[in-house]
């Protein structure tokens, strides 16, 4: 369960707040979405909880299974179980996408005392979750994202999802940039790892992605704040009518 | 076997590496020494030392008389200034030029009767120096591969493996000081040919004390059936290095050789001056690999290697080729350009190069593409890194002179940075004599990026291992040029040099 309480961020270098007291409870489990206009603070609270450098947490508190994250350095939270599948995938030169990878799922693996994955297993593994995805062996050989498409890179990013098997897995506009196909993929490779034992938190602008998701909850959020909550009908009425009403309601 | 089998088998080459990084606790990890009674030359430089260090190695006359020559051309020497290198006046009377282990006193006939803590140290360096052994940590590979050794220690080789194989194969391989009693007409004809005795300042004091070093004759024809290697260690305190290696393809042959290095931690600073020389005739092609893992000092800069290299190749048949691959990760001081000159038409020329330097090290290093014949190509490819206070130059000269028509030249100079204290300077130089010839270069500055390594640690690597696999990804381009076995050492020896030079 991820539980963030009265959370306040604000950029390291600068005093501008862009967290303004949010509170948030992802039950085990369970799929969360979250909407709101450009610039409410959505990837910032993604890469807050991740732990990216440049944000100073002011006050309030965020936990993975009641375990406080905030205090964590970025891999220490990654094998608590926490994924963020980026809103822009970083490409990183001359690193094959397959060795990225495996170095990623043994270093979690071996942060959690567990014995590391064989490579014949690993490859295995890969292999058939990549299909799944439609991610070819060519893709896998060339260095990770560089040259890739917006929806490969999206693809790369539930694979990564898909092989380090996290309990809190956040997604960052996975849908934006995919075409229609390539969006019945994603969400096939999220719905197959729905479980009683993992949470999702899915960041997005469009109806789109939840038709093929079915979130158990959908919030909004604005300026900072998670501004309301409620069911999947939540995501329609946002669909239909943009921002304005609901945030006239609230505000 | 699929696609994805095949990259997983290259892959898993960094993979390994990473987990061994993470499995070595210390920094440099060669920094022991070994406890063995030495015998000294006295201390200081002089025309008695070079009689000495001749007589020690049962020379003939001629070789007496060509050291002399040198020692003499020295005297009226100076040293070069020019390298953007930073480091107090080396007094060439404080130091040792001859190191041997007293129990080779009598030269060993067989690697059996090699003092046993001889062959300990090169064991413990992951050294085979039996022949049944190989280079740890070659997995994957379909057969086993053999790379004969000739180890040097101090002043004199230990032994070299493989010797009776190779010589049914007419190939030549031992040490020098061996080569000139036994191959008096083959070292006669070569040595000094493409590095001249009075070369520069370091060259022509190799040439006039050089102790030992590796010899290599590939007759007409042959493809070396094994790679060839020396391995060089410094254990002796205040000892200066002075190697010297010489390697001839005859016409048609292929040879790969490399050369790996290391030395105790010491709070002195020591000095290395070697001299390579390659001759390659028509149609023959030498690969020539290096991974310079010697001592680079602490991280306040003492202690430490000063490393002052001459390296060359002379492509002296007709489509003739080399290939020099560095990998620069110790010493205090770096100042090395393995050179190539183009003289046969349609030869080759490549120089692929990482050189890193961390906390105190300075590194200036590069390469010169001297064409004189036509169709000529050379390829440069450096990669240089610097983190901690340390400064990194690449001094390139790329020529083209007046018969050397259609030749070309490619250079891609890439300088990357980890923090804000340190420097990185590219230094190339061209002149291009004729008009049909082209060169092209580029050059590159970055710092690592954060981006990069926050995506690495989101997904659970550490800080270090997460540097470690962007900066072996910047240098992929020369770790591919690498064979197997060092690729596999230089990407853990990338990861091991810089650490600390994050957070
Ligand atoms: N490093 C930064 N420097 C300056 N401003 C920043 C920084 N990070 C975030 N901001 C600002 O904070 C606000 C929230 O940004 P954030 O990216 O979290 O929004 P978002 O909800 O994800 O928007 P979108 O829907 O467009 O992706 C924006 O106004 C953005 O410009
Ligand atoms: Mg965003």
């Amino acid at each position: 369960m991820l539980e963030i309480k009265n959370l306040h961020v604000k950029l390291e270098d600068d005093e501008k707040v862009i967290l303004k007291g949010l509170n948030l409870t992802v039950e085990t489990g369970k799929v969360h979405a979250i909407m709101g206009p450009n610039g409410s603070g959505k990837s910032t609270l993604s890469y807050v909880l991740s732990g990216r450098d440049g944000y100073e947490v002011t006050d309030g508190s965020a936990t993975l299974d009641g375990v406080e994250l905030l205090e964590m350095e970025p891999e220490e939270r990654a094998a608590a179980g926490l994924f963020l599948a980026f809103q822009y995938p970083v490409e990183i030169p001359g690193v094959g996408n397959m060795t990225f990878l495996r170095t990623a799922v043994n270093a979690q693996r071996k942060a959690r005392g567990e014995e590391e994955m064989s490579a014949g297993e690993f490859l295995k593994v890969v292999r058939e979750k990549a299909k799944s995805l439609k991610i070819d062996a060519e893709m896998m050989k060339r260095p990770v994202n560089v040259g890739f498409s917006g929806g490969e890179k999206k693809r790369n990013e539930i694979l990564q999802m898909a092989m380090l098997e996290p309990k809190m897995c956040i997604l960052d506009e996975t849908d934006s940039g995919l075409d229609v196909d390539a969006m019945k993929l994603v969400a096939e490779g999220v719905n197959a790892l729905r479980n009683e034992g993992r949470s999702f938190l899915v960041i997005t602008h469009y109806q789109r992605l939840l038709d093929h998701i079915k979130p158990d909850v959908v919030h909004i959020m604005a300026d900072g704040r998670i501004v309301k909550t409620g069911g999947p009908e939540l995501a329609l009425e946002v669909e239909n009518n943009g921002y304005a009403d609901i945030l006239a309601e609230v505000l | 076997m699929s696609a994805l089998e095949e990259i997983e088998v290259r892959d898993g080459v960094d993979r390994e590496t990473i987990e061994t990084v993470q499995a070595m606790a210390g920094k440099y990890k060669h920094g022991w020494e070994t406890d063995i009674e030495m015998e000294y030359a006295p201390k200081g430089l002089s025309e008695d030392i070079v009689r000495l260090i001749s007589e020690k190695n049962g020379e003939p006359e001629w070789m007496l008389e060509w050291r002399l020559a040198a020692y003499r051309r020295w005297l009226q020497m100076e040293e070069p200034r020019w390298a953007m290198l930073n480091y107090p006046e080396i007094d060439y009377q404080d130091q040792y030029y001859y190191a041997k282990p007293k129990s080779m006193a009598a030269k060993p006939k067989s690697l059996d009767e090699v003092d046993p803590k001889l062959l300990a140290t090169y064991e413990k360096l992951g050294i085979p120096l039996k022949e049944q052994m190989l280079l740890a940590g070659v997995e994957g590979s379909d057969e086993p591969r053999r790379v004969a050794v000739d180890a040097v220690f101090d002043s004199v080789s230990v032994g070299t493996t493989f010797k009776e194989e190779l010589k049914k194969a007419g190939v030549i391989f031992c040490s020098i000081s061996e080569a000139i009693k036994e191959h008096p007409e083959l070292v006669k004809k070569y040595l000094g040919s493409v590095v001249p005795q009075s070369d520069n300042f370091f060259a022509t004091l190799n040439s006039a004390v050089f102790s030992d070093g590796s010899f290599v004759y590939i007759p007409e024809g042959t493809r070396c059936p094994m790679e060839l290697s020396t391995y060089f260690r410094i254990n002796a305190e205040n000892t200066g290095q002075f190697e010297r290696t010489l390697i001839i393809a005859d016409k048609g042959a292929y040879v790969s050789y490399l050369e790996g290095c290391t030395a105790p931690k010491r709070d002195t600073h020591q000095l290395h001056a070697a001299v390579v020389e390659i001759v390659i005739l028509d149609d023959a092609e030498v690969k020539y690999s290096t991974v310079q893992n010697w001592y680079p000092g602490d991280e306040e800069g003492k202690g430490g290697i000063y490393n002052f290299v001459t390296k060359r190749a002379d492509c002296r048949g007709a489509r003739s080729k080399v290939m020099w691959t560095q990998v620069e990760t110790g010493s205090a001081i770096t100042w090395k350009y393995p050179s190539c000159i183009l003289r046969g038409d349609d030869s080759q020329g490549e120089f692929y190069s990482i050189a890193i330097a961390n906390n105190a090290q300075q590194a200036d290093t590069g390469t010169k593409m001297i064409h004189l014949g036509k169709n000529t190509k050379s390829r440069i490819v450096s990669k240089g890194i610097s983190a901690g206070r340390a400064q990194n130059t690449y001094r390139g000269l790329v020529t083209m002179h007046p018969k050397a028509t259609n030749s070309r030249n490619y250079t891609q100079c890439d300088s990357l940075l980890i923090g804000d204290k340190c420097g990185a300077h590219t230094v190339p130089y061209i002149e291009v004599k004729n008009n049909s010839s082209r060169v092209e270069h580029e050059a590159t500055t970055s710092k690592v990026d954060d981006d990069q390594l926050f995506y690495c640690r989101s997904r659970g690597m550490d800080e270090e291992e997460a540097v470690a696999l962007v900066v072996n990804g910047f240098c992929k381009e020369v770790l591919q040029a690498l064979p197997m076995e060092f690729a596999m050492e230089a990407q853990s020896l990338v990861a091991i040099s810089l650490e600390g030079s994050v957070g």
